[in-house]
């Protein structure tokens, strides 16, 4: 088993979410986190799917993926080719006496504090699943009231763009 | 150029204009709109049928018999859920195929209004693609998008749900003048490089065979496989699903393969050293157990669906494109080197493979007390009526045999469910096939069991004058599971007996041939093995109606050969308790 990430350039329309997911669920196997968010032309998604699988499985999923009519692109995002980020949201007691440990914690993993009330503080931080968990584990000390994850978001590194070579077919929502 | 119309009226417009001239369908509430332009059309004939999956089925065996999609509507909620088997079906044997159905208002979707289901949920996983219509202005897109996907690539289902308001509202009619669909590009032409690396391997092996599917007789390459089988001499086999993509009687044939395939077949794959695998999908039905299916076999894998190469079986040369493109491009490059004077030499294997087929040969034991056989029925119902006909299976016994022992020569003539196995396929897809084709003689050959699941189209066949002949392969029982019974479960027959021909003097429930008349079909009874070409002759005579023949038969046939489940192939039973000896040769 190893961890990949997948970017899937879809079009946006009603369901694709469902049709994508669905392949994972038929295969027998559980994403890790997926995102999807709008791209730089209209009317085209781009969804991040974490999985952890082996290679094999991973090919046929990802083939099946390409069958999907409104799948336009699948590219597999290499961890040393690309920049891979998750956005935390972490509630963590913080009363008087240990306020000012949680805030350096937080500060030591380059984190902010966006909300503050007597008891507990919220804080936000962005970086790889390992940072983001290293944080996660200096805080538990503290009590943490809730956290939640954006999942993992993905851009390969350099010049091109996946989205290059699919440009005849955006050219009519452009 | 536009035309003010309604969304129903839009719908037929479209139907009309990629050509349709058949639909399958039952009227309800929410497709009802469309029901009333459909009155008018003088292009599109509909056939009103009994039930959703029968329509649907039907839409399959038109499909079969054209190569064109087949088209079956239905309303919402239950008639589009009733869709449900035959979409899956369609799916896994990729069968094209378009159904439309209604779908409550689009301000009412979501609040579990009267009749209504989640369609399109329902069938992500067994359709091709779907699509729900809301506005009024997508119908006519929307209907040449389904038809392309439909019957390009892999072919297979596309259902379209429409709102009932969108089928009320007014539009301006506009048809696409090109299709927009950049997430949906098959590749039909294959990779020159991969093709030469095939017919290399073609040329280097010693014990080749070409393991042929259903994508050969979607692709319409039947032309095309014949002459590379004859250029090279390598020996073939068609799956159930590739039966008639080359002829039976051909010299360079060897059989089908699979569960209860030939043993010939089955043991040219599990002794090969190269597999061409064109348009087939290593189904667990033919492989066996996979990990002993043709252990020294290389395999070039050649398909439309990039995702069923190295899917069960790993390729050592994946050739993605449409099987027709690739045969075609095969026979060049195997010409270019067979000028070169590259050329495989497959006598040793040839001599081989004909000793196993003398000494396994095709054939069956007829019952001793006076019963009739049903692979007898079977085989001489394919002699006397010939390989003009169509033939059209259930799922089972009967299905097997009708495989088996019927030789078939022309593409499409053996119509059948495969990948799902559908029981009640027949009936309703024998009614699509003459429909589609109205000058062949059309066969169901059908179980009791099947039969009992979809005889109600019988009444459609009446009075729609689609005059099919149905051969009722009657044991009284749901046979297939009655064998697996007698062959692991000690011979308990629980829940098979279906009482349609009890062994004792009870009454026959139903009785066929009552049945067939209630329908207005002609019925007619066959027991005894004199009576055999009589009946058929009979049956082949009348042609102003249906037909039923119920072949009453023994009830203890099994189908042989048989590899068990989760069995290697090298364990084929040619007769129960009765392995091939493989190495009985010389």
């Amino acid at each position: 088993m190893s961890r990949h990430t997948l970017s899937v350039l879809v079009e946006d329309t009603p369901g694709i979410l469902a049709r994508a997911s669905a392949l994972f669920s038929r295969r027998g196997f559980n994403i890790d986190s997926l995102s999807v968010s709008t791209t730089e032309y209209t009317g085209l998604s781009r969804m991040t799917i974490a999985v952890n699988c082996d290679l094999h499985p991973l090919e046929q999923v990802t083939k099946q993926l390409n069958k999907l009519v409104n799948v336009v692109k699948i590219v597999e995002m290499d961890t040393t080719a690309s920049v891979q980020r998750e956005l935390l949201l972490v509630k963590v007691k913080a009363d008087a006496s240990s306020r000012t440990h949680v805030l350096q914690t937080a500060e030591l993993f380059r984190a902010h504090v966006v909300d503050v009330s007597p008891d507990v503080v919220v804080i936000e931080a962005t970086g790889d699943p390992e940072k983001l968990d290293a944080l996660v584990r200096n805080l538990e000390p503290f009590g943490i009231r809730e956290l939640v994850k954006s999942g993992l978001v993905a851009l390969g590194r350099g010049p091109r763009s996946i989205t290059d070579r699919s440009l005849r077919a955006v050219d009519r929502s452009a | 150029m536009t035309e003010q119309m309604t969304g129903a009226q839009s719908l037929i417009r479209s139907l009309e204009h990629v050509g349709v001239d058949t639909v399958f369908g039952i009227p309800g509430g929410a497709i009802l709109p469309a029901y009333d332009p459909l009155y008018d059309s003088v292009k599109v004939r509909h056939i009103l049928m009994r039930h959703e999956q029968g329509a649907g089925h039907a839409a399959e065996g038109y499909a079969y018999a054209t190569g064109r999609p087949g088209v079956c509507m239905a309303t919402s909620g239950p008639g589009a859920t009733n869709l449900v088997t035959p979409l899956a079906d369609a799916h896994m044997d990729s069968v094209p195929m378009v159904a439309i159905t209604g779908q409550v208002a689009a301000p009412m979707i979501g609040t579990d209004a009267f009749q209504e289901a989640d369609i399109c949920g329902i069938t992500m996983p067994i359709t091709k693609h779907n699509f729900l219509v809301k506005d009024v202005r997508d119908i006519p897109r929307t209907i040449a998008e389904a038809f392309h996907i439909a019957s390009s690539g892999r072919p297979g289902p596309v259902l379209v749900d429409i709102s009932k308001d969108a089928l009320q509202n007014s539009t301006d009619f506009v048809w696409p003048e090109r299709l927009d669909l950049p997430g949906y590009r098959p590749v039909t032409k294959p990779h020159g490089k991969q093709v030469r690396e095939a017919a290399r391997l073609i040329a280097d092996a010693k014990r080749p065979v070409l393991y042929v599917g259903g994508g050969v007789l979607r692709a319409g390459a039947s032309a095309e496989l014949r002459v590379l089988a004859e250029l090279t001499g390598v020996p073939v086999v068609t799956t159930l699903m590739a039966r008639g993509v080359f002829p039976d009687s051909h010299p360079l044939y060897v059989g089908m393969p699979g569960m209860h395939g030939d043993v010939t077949a089955v043991g040219a794959l599990q002794k090969a050293d190269l597999i061409v695998a064109l348009g087939a999908r290593f189904d667990d039905r033919v492989t066996g157990r996979l990990d002993s299916f043709a252990p020294d076999a290389k395999i070039v894998h050649a398909d439309i669906d990039p995702a069923e190469i190295s899917k069960n079986r790993h390729a050592d040369v994946p050739i993605v494109g449409d099987c027709r493109e690739v045969l075609a491009d095969l026979v060049v490059a195997v010409r270019a080197d067979q000028e070169k004077g590259r050329q495989g030499d497959y006598e040793a294997w040839w001599h081989r493979l004909k000793q196993l087929r003398t000494t396994y040969p095709k054939g069956f034991d007829a019952p001793t007390d006076g019963s009739l056989s049903p692979q007898a029925v079977i085989q001489r119902l394919g002699q006397v009526v010939g390989p003009e006909a169509t033939y059209v299976a259930g799922v089972g016994q009967h299905q097997m045999w009708a495989a088996q022992f019927i030789d078939y020569e022309r593409p499409g003539s053996f119509v059948n469910s495969g990948g799902l196995g559908t029981m009640g396929f027949s009936v309703p897809a024998a009614l699509g096939a003459k429909v589609g084709d109205p000058d062949r003689v059309v066969w169901s050959v059908d179980g009791d069991g099947c039969f009992q699941m979809t005889n109600q189209e019988l009444a459609t066949c009446a009075i729609e004058g689609i005059p099919i002949k149905v051969a009722v392969v009657n044991n009284g029982n749901l046979g297939m599971v009655r064998q697996w019974q007698t062959l692991y479960y000690e011979g308990r027959y629980s829940n098979t007996d279906l009482q349609t021909s009890p062994l004792d003097e009870k009454v026959r429930i139903p009785d066929f041939v009552r049945l067939a008349e209630a329908y207005g079909c002609v019925g007619l009874r066959c027991e005894r093995p004199e009576d055999i070409d009589a009946t058929i002759e009979k049956a082949m005579s009348i042609n102003d109606r249906p037909v039923v023949v119920d072949f009453t038969v023994n009830h203890d046939a099994m189908v042989w050969p048989m590899v068990g489940p989760g069995v290697s192939n090298d364990n084929i039973q040619y007769a129960r308790d009765m392995a091939p000896n493989w190495e009985h040769q010389d």
